[in-house]
């Protein structure tokens, strides 16, 4: 059984940023070997998945997405699970029956993702209206991107949570791209967050590359929505620094843009920041980094030694 | 057992599983204006007006019956089914198989389909196989005010999305209601009439349509046998199995239009396992291949009737 994981100081979200890219970047690396099959990483988005995900409490619910490695890790999801789940075996959160692209593990509150852009904002007022009429404690985390945001769904989802009071952190990763689309080929403005004021509700814009400011945005936007059962939609604006779904050259992305972004990159960023505040020394740096290696190399001797799903289950749980 | 309509047998299968079981929950556009009576004793909690915006009906749904309630929507209409597709077909049909079984979705939606009330085409479309042809759906379409209370309180309390068809016209047609635990189970058809020479398998308003006829061939001694699918998914087939080698003769009716329609499965299912009791070709009498007309003469044009499904039956027997 996983532990969900809720260490927000900046030492444990740094660690678990670095998880992530080189969960991400093996994933890359496997795919360009060959015989694994294409991911959507979210390269570039770690912040906004640790940020909002150590944000929250053990009875929070979490909707994620295609992008989803972020999100689950950094609630404590086994990369050797995730890993077997992409490869297609037996050992995955699924049992091999979702792959990548929509990942759930029930026991650490991670449910319901969907890979139809926006589905999962069809899907998080049913699980807020559950938390309501049933009187759970828990609110709901629900993640999308810009491009979601451009689906009807998501206009439909934001007026019904804020008509119903329904408990959920609407959390849209602004990563300016949508799919091989530039998101400004989509919208004439810049935020996403503009848009809660036209329900009812409050928006916040957060630097979506600054880890600190994330987690502080998302602790004070769901002890908001725990006390008022509103919802809030948090903009974390950010960027995809790899490609839609892999194996992808990214010919299409402007370099200089690409550069720019990258000299923003999270994780070096709070690394930087932690070192000359001596927050962290060039030692504990290296540790983390070897345990992330390690974490990553037994993730992909678990995946590799893991059985693929008997073919008897090729009909199994499709009916309750 | 009391005379009711179909809404109010609707009415009494709903207020009993929501008396029974207080995970359920009832929401959609005028839920809460059209039945006071759920809204007055279940509260403005469990029985909820939606906004216009079907896909978020049936995704809340969705959301809803996969962390702990089972939700009935009502969607009004069939087709606007089409606006919750993606929430019907892809989360609540799929997501459980996706999961590796980590959820399940009890849940019911409910939409109004079938000529009669001359609405047209996007309001009356026939589209029951679409969802038919969906894993991880259920679907059903009763024909009497009995077996709506029976079929729904089955549905409700199964852990699958169930597709819960009414035939409009059906909605203020009365019929003898047992009270309270009057169960229907899924999957099972209903023999309304025993005969020896021909099987006509049918559901929902069509079937009173095959009844009729019925008894107009029992005039020219002909005996018809008259089975009421009720459940289109999962399907009865060992009732028409057996029923099609007890007559040899098999006709299909139904409103949706032909090509790929429930009547196809059916013909299938005959031909594949009852073929050597045959006495004749399958035959199918069906809607066209059009959309829903309103006008009233248009409108019985593409519904089956009673001398069509005579003259179908006559050709069977040659």
């Amino acid at each position: 059984m996983d532990e969900i994981k809720t260490d927000a100081s900046p030492k444990a979200m740094l660690e678990c940023m670095m998880l992530i890219r080189a969960f991400e970047e093996n994933n890359k690396a496997l795919n360009a070997a060959g015989n694994f099959p294409g991911t959507c990483t979210c390269i570039g988005q770690e912040a906004s998945a640790v940020g909002v995900v150590r944000a929250l409490v053990k009875n929070d619910l979490i909707l994620t997405n295609h992008r989803s490695a972020g999100h689950l890790i950094a609630r404590g999801a086994d990369p050797r699970r995730i890993l077997a789940e992409i490869m297609g075996r037996s050992t995955g959160y699924c049992k091999g029956k979702s792959g990548t692209l929509h990942v759930s593990a029930k026991e650490l509150g991670v449910i319901l993702t969907s890979t139809i852009v926006g589905g999962e904002l069809s899907l998080a007022t049913g699980v807020a209206l559950s938390q309501s009429v049933l009187k759970r404690q828990g609110i709901v985390a629900c993640f999308f991107g810009d491009g979601a945001a451009c689906e009807g769904i998501f206009h439909e989802s934001l007026n019904l949570a804020a008509m119903w009071n329904l408990p959920i952190l609407y959390v849209c990763e602004n990563n300016q791209w949508q799919a091989y689309v530039r998101r400004d080929e989509t919208m004439l403005t810049d935020h996403i967050s503009k848009r809660a004021s036209a329900y009812g509700i409050e928006g916040i814009t957060v630097d979506g590359n600054d880890v600190e400011a994330v987690w502080a945005a998302a602790r004070d936007a769901s002890a908001k929505i725990r006390n008022t059962k509103k919802p809030i939609l948090l903009e974390t604006y950010t960027y995809r620094l790899s490609g839609h779904f892999e194996p992808d050259d990214m010919g299409y992305v402007d370099p200089e843009e690409l550069a720019e972004w990258k000299s923003k990159d999270p994780i070096s960023r709070l690394k930087a920041k932690m070192l000359e505040s001596k927050a962290l020394t060039s030692n504990d740096a290296a540790q983390m980094e070897q345990r992330v290696q390690r974490a990553i190399s037994d993730a992909v001797s678990f995946a590799k030694a893991s059985p693929f799903p008997e073919p008897s289950e090729l009909t199994t749980d499709v009916y309750a | 057992m009391s005379e009711m309509i179909v809404n109010q047998a609707i009415g009494e299968a709903l207020a009993e599983e929501m008396r029974r079981d207080p995970t359920v929950v009832m929401f959609g556009e005028g839920v809460a204006t059209k039945r006071k009576d759920l809204v007055a004793e279940f509260g403005s909690q469990r029985v909820r007006n939606t906004p216009m915006a079907e896909g978020i009906i049936a995704g809340t749904a969705a959301g809803a019956a996969a962390t702990g309630l089972r939700p009935i929507v009502d969607l009004l209409f069939a087709p606007f089914l089409c606006l919750a597709m993606d929430e019907i077909i892809n989360s609540a049909g799929k997501l459980r198989y996706i999961s590796g079984g980590q959820f399940s979705f009890p849940l019911v939606a409910i939409a109004m389909t079938g000529g009669g009330w001359t609405v047209g085409a996007q309001h009356n479309h026939n589209n029951e196989a679409w969802f038919v042809h969906s894993p991880g759906l259920k679907v059903v379409m009763p024909s009497n005010a009995a077996d709506f209370k029976g079929l729904l309180k089955s549905a409700i309390r199964d852990d699958n999305p169930v597709i819960f068809f009414i035939d409009m016209p059906l909605m203020y047609q009365a019929g003898q209601v047992p009270a309270g635990e009057h169960i229907v189970p899924l999957g099972k058809a209903a023999t309304l009439r025993e005969g020896k020479d021909v099987t006509i398998i049918s559901y929902a308003k069509v079937v009173h349509t095959c009844m009729q006829a019925a008894n107009t061939l029992a005039q020219i001694g002909v005996s018809a046998e008259v089975i009421d699918l009720r459940s289109l998914k999962p399907l009865d087939e060992k009732a028409l199995i057996d029923s099609a080698r007890k007559t040899g003769r098999v006709l299909i009716v139904h409103e949706a239009s032909r090509m790929c329609g429930v009547g196809a499965e059916v013909a299938a299912i005959v031909a594949e396992q009852a073929f050597e009791a045959l006495k004749a070709p399958v035959l199918r009498l069906t809607g066209p291949d059009a959309p829903a007309p309103s006008s009233y003469v248009l409108e019985q044009a593409f519904m089956p009737q009673p001398d069509g499904v005579v003259a179908a039956v006559k050709k069977l027997m040659g």
